[in-house]
């Protein structure tokens, strides 16, 4: 379950960052990267709450 | 000066810093990985999105924006590593507990509610920056530049809105939304660095080696925009060096850096200088050569927009909420020493309120660049004090923290110290016009000198009139 949570976070980052690039690159559409970082937005907050972070209770402040 | 201890305040302080009062024990220190994370999430805020448009309204060039912020992060970090680390970790107090004994109840008073101001009026930054994200939906006209007060009723409304809900969440759940920015943290970072890549087409760049001509060009142009002066390498490296002045040489990050292992964490403040202070300032710059180019809004939702759509407005949105929430916190920390009897939902509300106020002035976010370097030149003689008291005195055979051995409760070397430097600062200014990003290094040494020979005096006077010696006694 961890792992699939961590694939779907990192998966949900990939799809932030890399659309930026392919339009840099001239291989999508503007609007077609602006589609993949919203979903990429979602999958990141969709599954990173449930692992990042869970391992540390002391808080710094 | 009162030598008589005021038990009501005292009470006030200690009550408030309830859980805080002891230095940090071994097992609650925490490891690199910690660290790591929380100076890349604190520099990852809203308020990135303004700062790096700012550097480009104002002119600065390509090389030296690049330079100066190379330069002046580097110092940043230094002065974490090398001024608020090995006192961090060697009295392991916060920042309050290690000023009281210091400086005195009363004076850590005046200063918790300078403090609970500033933090007020930056959340509200913060706020009015998450508002030009939630305002585009509905159509509302944004504040430019050179706007300083509220533009529409529309704006006014968003504000309110916005603050309301940011208020009502801080009263609900302050840890979660705490937890919640950490999780953010990551995400934010790579959507300022998607937005920048994204938009480099249509300002002309389609290879790498294009990049440093159309930066030059039309972004970093040398030409401020009206009504701004020209920024140089000496702007950008002071502003980046000071732009947490409070933190480090202010010292507030001892309430950080107290859980570190070794104060050779303080280096890993650079985490957070080169991801959010250099990456995020240089990305938000091109998105906003984009919106001048196109004749479009240039606040921070807008830019965002132009970037990555509505994951950029999210961004904004996230990055404004997440950093606001613990601003908000602690100006209520600070604020309960007025108001020891509220409960913890009223003066946060109150503080909501306050700093929704002060989010309707666009002049907080469009003149961040001035608030940012005057909020850190207030507070940070009083860092200049602890700097002092901790290193200098002991080698002049006076006493550190002498208000809690002699019970003062109002320091007055700290106190005129303090005055002194920001009025010297003033005279700097107006006497030879050197700016306010640049005040923060004169005035470090004027409060340094001004606390160690007024230290040197009081207690001097002190023992001359009392057969007591304190060179015994120096820790």
């Amino acid at each position: 379950m961890n792992y699939a949570l961590k694939f779907g976070s990192f998966l949900g980052l990939a799809l932030t960052v890399v659309p930026a690039v392919l339009v840099f690159l001239g291989t999508i559409s503007w609007s077609t990267h602006a589609m993949l970082m919203a979903i990429g937005a979602v999958l990141w907050f969709a599954t990173a709450p449930f692992w990042l972070g869970k391992d540390k209770s002391a808080e710094t402040d | 000066m009162t030598t008589h201890p005021t038990n009501t305040l005292t009470e006030r302080l200690d009550a408030i810093n309830e859980f805080d009062r002891e230095p940090v024990s071994e097992e609650h220190l925490q490891g690199p990985g910690d660290f790591i994370g929380f100076y890349s999430g604190e520099h990852v805020a809203g308020t990135e999105f303004v700062i790096g448009p700012l550097f480009v309204a104002h002119g600065v060039t390509g090389s030296d924006l690049i330079l100066g912020l190379l330069v002046g992060n580097f110092l940043a970090v230094l002065s974490w590593a090398f001024i608020c680390a090995p006192i961090a970790v060697s009295t392991r107090l916060n920042l309050y507990w290690k000023l009281r004994k210091i400086v005195g109840p009363k004076l850590l008073f005046v200063y918790n509610i300078v403090n609970a101001l500033m933090f007020c009026f930056l959340a509200g930054a913060m706020i009015s920056v998450a508002a030009t994200a939630v305002g585009i939906p509905f159509g509302i006209e944004m504040p430019g530049l050179s706007d300083l007060y509220p533009n529409s009723i529309g704006w006014v409304l968003t504000v309110l809105a916005v603050g309301a809900v940011v208020t009502i969440l801080a009263i609900l759940g302050f840890k979660q939304i705490a937890k919640f920015s950490k999780v953010a943290a990551p995400w934010m970072f790579l959507v300022f660095v998607a937005c920048g890549i994204a938009v480099l087409p249509q300002l002309g760049v389609t290879s790498l080696s294009d990049f440093w001509s159309v930066a030059n060009e039309k972004i970093w142009t040398g030409a401020p925009l009206e009504g701004r002066t020209h920024f140089t390498f000496w702007h950008i490296m002071f502003f980046a060096w000071f732009a947490n002045m409070a933190m480090h040489i202010g010292m507030a990050d001892l309430t950080i850096l107290r859980y570190a292992k070794k104060w050779q964490y303080g280096f890993f403040s650079a985490f957070g200088m080169y991801l959010g202070h250099h990456v995020a300032w240089i990305a938000s710059g091109i998105l906003v050569a984009l919106a001048i180019q196109n004749s479009g809004e240039i606040a921070p939702g807008p830019i965002a927009y132009l970037g990555a759509g509505i994951a950029g407005l999210a961004a904004v949105v996230i990055a404004g909420w997440t950093t606001a929430n613990p601003t908000i916190y602690r100006a209520g920390l600070a604020m309960q020493t007025i108001t020891p009897n509220w409960k913890r939902w009223k003066v946060t509300l109150a503080v909501g309120a306050i700093t929704s106020v002060a989010a309707l002035f666009p002049a907080l976010m469009m003149r961040l660049l001035d608030f940012v370097a005057l909020y850190g030149l207030l507070l940070m003689p009083m860092g200049a004090v602890i700097f002092a008291d901790f290193w200098l005195l002991p080698r002049l055979n006076l006493r550190q923290d002498y208000a809690e051995w002699k019970q003062i409760v109002f320091s007055w070397p700290a106190g005129i110290s303090w005055g002194l430097t920001l009025a010297a600062c003033w005279g700097i200014n107006a006497v030879w016009g050197l700016e306010l990003f640049f005040l923060g290094l004169p005035g470090w040494f004027i409060a340094t000198g001004l606390y160690v020979a007024l230290s040197y005096v009081q207690q001097r006077k002190t023992t001359s009139g009392s057969s007591e010696s304190i060179s015994g006694d120096i820790a």
